[in-house]
């Protein structure tokens, strides 16, 4: 019956120091240590739990980008993933590539796959857009859950639990459809090494976006990318008068 | 009944004992699990629990592992190498440059604990260029990343404010003509993309955690890292069993202090004819400098302040050639230091202060941070090498040429002795072996017909002539008399002090040392330079420094050494703190920080602390260092 895609993000691992390249057209990236996107490692081990629990036939996961996201493929193959699908974009069009162009890659490939279900992380932890699950879901005309910190399949509709500002919305919502996952949807599973070792004979397809019929043509154009300002140092004050003074002086009051 | 196993009823009245039981009430639900204390055998009554790896706390008789599925997945390689260093890396392409030549099959399997291949690297680094030659005489069509050959040489002896230039002539060990300055980081990533190409399966991310053994001793292979353990040694539900690589030779490269080589060294009784190996640790910083201030392939060595003439050590300061005005500086304090108020990272962020340092590195900005233990011990430390089974390569055993601050090429030429040695046994039809493992003593015999064994007779007196009167000087003159003229040629062969955990003095016979404050410009405290090193460790998981014994941190390293480990962590993993409860102080363990350099293991003076392999892919994030 079903086919669920996974999007799997190759990004900066979150504990690195991110440093702007000297002419502030990006941050450094060439030799810094990447991972998956942990939003993405929650969607992946959802749609393996889905498998497991057989209300999906096979997990299909999918990345864009250049050669080195293939080991961001090869570890959702490791935590369960069936097969693979590489989009190469390099070069300026990598650097380019916004949620905009994922979706649309991600509509026409879940259109040529007959997908059930597209599960993504909510958003990516380098440009936070929280944008590629919402548009992939419009371009589709699908419903969509997102925020997702429960997912439960009931036949030919889904329930979804979201994470919302006032607290959490359930609702319901028929196949096909989009979903994002949140923190609190899973636990991702390790990727083993024996796993690892049984990916590599898992297929990983290539492909070009031109293949989907999608155009990588960016509609925004970064200026420029700057450090947060340096924090000022705080001034400790001994009495309440001196605090005053001092706002005073400031401006503040 | 917990409680008054910590408060026993003669020491507080009545009154005192409500209160505190009405406190541990109110607080059980936010206090942290160390308070509690637990009926394990590893910590005494009154101590806070800290460890809980399996271990020291083991998990077959322990009822939360009951049931528990513990049988691992194994699979069988013809080699297998722990570590993906200069070493690991030069062994495993020798082996498939020689199955390639004669066309044989041969399976080499590399795991490596660093998530990739140059994330846990760090050195200076000069590199001369012997061992690279020999193992890619092409090196340099095949793009390896030696940009910046060394143009300058400059040693100076440092005083407070002034510096005092110190001739580079031909012949001294430091003498640098020929060599490269490297981002040792990028080199091995390089070596690791070669290696690859040949056919070698690198496992990034996985932490050889467990040597295995045959039924007759010898070594079967290694199990990597479990995961999925809570801090408290419990399994979560997501733990998995490692995995098991068995190999007919198992090769170990885990650079200096490597803590399965701790245990081979135990178990083949391997130490039983040299001296014990004795260590420095070398901190280092990246700079983005001012573009005037560059020199390219400049190469600056540095002793004197601010350490005293009794305690070793150095700083290095290289101008890289690689588009940025990058340099690559550093300092390195032997750790047979006596002075348990001595902080290496903060002798570091001191030198950098000196004018002669500073001017380099005014109006320029700090980019990385890290830290690494390296071997001092040289030729007369030296292990033996082989075992049934297994075999140890490059600064493992320890083929560091200490005057040279080299060990790169001894360590890759020690990987490809190693290799060829084992090539023609591993493929022979018959495996002619007594022992169930392989045992090569070949490569024991070739290391010592081999350059790095002459390499390494010839500078071993060195190191060692620094256990004098006049420390420092002492050392110099003799280098400056006996290695330059007699060229390591004269017959005696001087010992060096023992091992570096016995060196240091009880904190009552020393003086404090007044460090300044860090500056934010040139000087940086501990915890911004941690974050630059990338470092992080899944949280959830048992602290992977271990503690023989809970309770000797305070009773041992607080109370006669003043707690040195607080001092010479360059991660600021320990700290001692003040008991919840008021009286008294604990131990805190701050794991996640580590930088995997290994110096804890070596300089705790109760030799309590027992590092073991975290969750494989946590430690630092260097790159390109």
């Amino acid at each position: 019956m079903s086919r669920v895609l996974v999007g799997v993000k190759r990004v900066i691992d979150y504990a690195v120091k991110i440093r702007v390249k000297p002419d502030q057209s990006g941050v450094v990236t060439d030799g810094v240590k990447h991972s998956m996107n942990p939003f993405c490692e929650i969607a992946v081990e959802e749609a393996v739990k889905l498998k497991e629990k057989k209300f999906i036939k096979e997990v299909v996961a999918v990345s864009c980008g250049p050669s080195q996201v293939t080991e961001t493929i090869r570890t959702a193959l490791a935590m369960g993933c069936d097969r693979g699908i590489h989009v190469e974009v390099s070069g300026k069009d990598y650097e380019a590539m916004g949620p905009l162009q994922i979706s649309k890659i991600f509509a026409a490939l879940a259109k040529k796959e007959e997908a059930s279900l597209v599960i993504l992380g909510k958003q990516a932890i380098d440009d936070d857009c929280n944008q590629t699950g919402q548009m992939t879901a419009a371009l589709l005309d699908w419903p969509q859950g997102t925020f997702a910190s429960e997912v439960t399949i009931d036949g030919e509709t889904v329930k979804v639990v979201r994470e919302i500002d006032g607290g959490l919305e359930t609702i319901k919502i028929s196949m096909p459809a989009v979903l994002t996952a949140d923190l609190r949807l899973n636990t991702p599973r390790y990727a083993t090494l024996p796993n690892i070792m049984k990916a590599k004979k898992k297929k990983i397809a290539n492909m070009k976006p031109a293949d989907l019929g999608v155009d990588m043509v960016s509609r925004v154009e970064v200026l420029r990318v700057d450090e947060p300002p340096t924090r000022l140092a705080g001034v400790k004050v001994e009495t309440v008068d001196d605090l005053v003074a001092k706002l005073k002086a400031n401006g503040t009051i | 009944m917990l409680i008054h196993t910590m408060f026993p009823a003669s020491r507080y009245s009545i009154q005192a004992q409500r209160c505190i039981r009405a406190l541990k009430t109110v607080k059980a639900d936010h206090a942290p699990p160390q308070l509690y204390t637990w009926r394990w055998k590893c910590s005494s009554a009154v101590t806070p629990r800290i460890t809980s790896h399996y271990t020291i706390c083991p998990r077959d008789k322990d009822p939360r592992w009951e049931g528990v599925e513990m049988e691992r997945f194994a699979d069988e390689a013809d080699v297998v190498i722990v570590g993906g260093g200069p070493a690991g890396l030069s062994a495993a392409i020798r082996l498939k440059q020689l199955a390639n030549e004669q066309e044989k099959d041969l399976r080499v399997c590399l795991v490596e604990k660093a998530s990739q291949i140059g994330a846990h690297t760090l050195s200076g680094a000069c590199l001369e260029p012997s061992a690279l030659n020999e193992l890619f005489s092409d090196w340099k069509e095949r793009g390896a990343p030696l940009n910046t050959p060394v143009t300058e040489d400059v040693f100076s002896l440092l005083t407070k404010k002034y510096r005092i230039p110190v001739p580079m002539l031909p012949g001294l060990p430091m003498n640098n003509h020929g060599n490269y300055i490297v981002r040792l980081g990028h080199f091995v990533r390089w070596l690791g993309e070669q290696a690859e190409e040949l056919g070698v399966e690198i496992y990034p991310g996985y932490a050889a955690a467990e040597v295995l053994f045959h039924e007759d001793g010898s070594v079967k292979g290694i199990a990597t890292n479990d995961v999925g353990i809570a801090k408290d040694g419990s399994p979560k539900d997501v733990f998995e069993r490692g995995m098991e690589l068995h190999a007919k030779v198992t090769l170990f490269g885990e650079g200096c202090h490597g803590h399965l080589a701790k245990q081979l060294y135990r178990q083949f009784n391997l130490r039983e004819n040299c001296e014990p190996q004795t260590y420095a640790i070398g901190l280092k910083e990246v700079w983005l400098i001012d573009e005037k201030k560059w020199r390219p392939g400049r190469v600056e060595h540095s002793v004197g302040w601010p350490l005293n003439r009794n305690t070793y050590g150095g700083s290095f300061l290289y101008h890289l050639n690689e588009g940025e005005p990058l340099v690559a500086l550093g300092f390195v304090v032997g750790l047979d230091y006596t002075n348990p108020y001595l902080s290496p990272f903060r002798e570091f962020q001191r030198w950098k202060h000196h004018p002669f340092i500073a001017k380099t590195l005014e109006g320029g900005n700090r980019i990385a941070y890290g830290a690494r233990a390296l071997n001092e011990g040289g030729y007369q430390c030296l292990p033996k090498v082989t075992f049934p089974g297994g075999m140890l390569i490059g600064c493992s055993p320890g083929f560091m040429n200490v005057p040279k601050i080299k060990g790169t090429h001894t360590a890759m030429k020690s990987g490809m002795l190693a290799a060829e040695a084992i090539f023609p046994k591993v493929t022979a039809k018959d495996l002619a072996s007594e022992t169930a493992g392989l045992h090569v003593p070949e490569y024991e015999d070739n290391l010592k017909k081999s350059w790095i064994w002459k390499e390494l007779y010839s500078v071993r007196n060195i190191r060692p002539s620094f256990h004098n009167y006049f420390g420092l000087y002492g050392g110099m003159v003799y280098t400056g008399v006996f290695y330059w003229i007699l060229r390591g040629k004269e017959p005696w062969t001087l010992k060096h002090a023992g091992l570096d955990s016995a060196q240091l003095r009880p904190a009552k016979e020393c003086t404090a040392i007044e460090y300044p404050k860090p500056d934010g410009k040139l000087s940086f405290d501990l915890l911004s330079s941690v974050a630059l090193s990338g470092t992080n460790h899944e949280g959830d998981q048992p602290p992977h420094l271990t503690l023989k014994d809970d309770s000797v941190p305070v009773a041992n390293n607080l109370a006669i050494y003043d707690g040195p480990e607080q001092r010479f962590c360059p991660a600021g993993v320990y700290e001692y703190v003040p008991l919840e409860t008021g009286e008294g102080m604990r131990l805190q363990i701050n794991a996640q920080n580590c930088v995997h350099c290994k110096t804890c293991d070596i300089k705790d003076p109760s030799q309590n602390i027992n590092w073991v392999v975290p969750e494989g892919s946590g430690g630092p994030a260097y790159n390109g260092m």
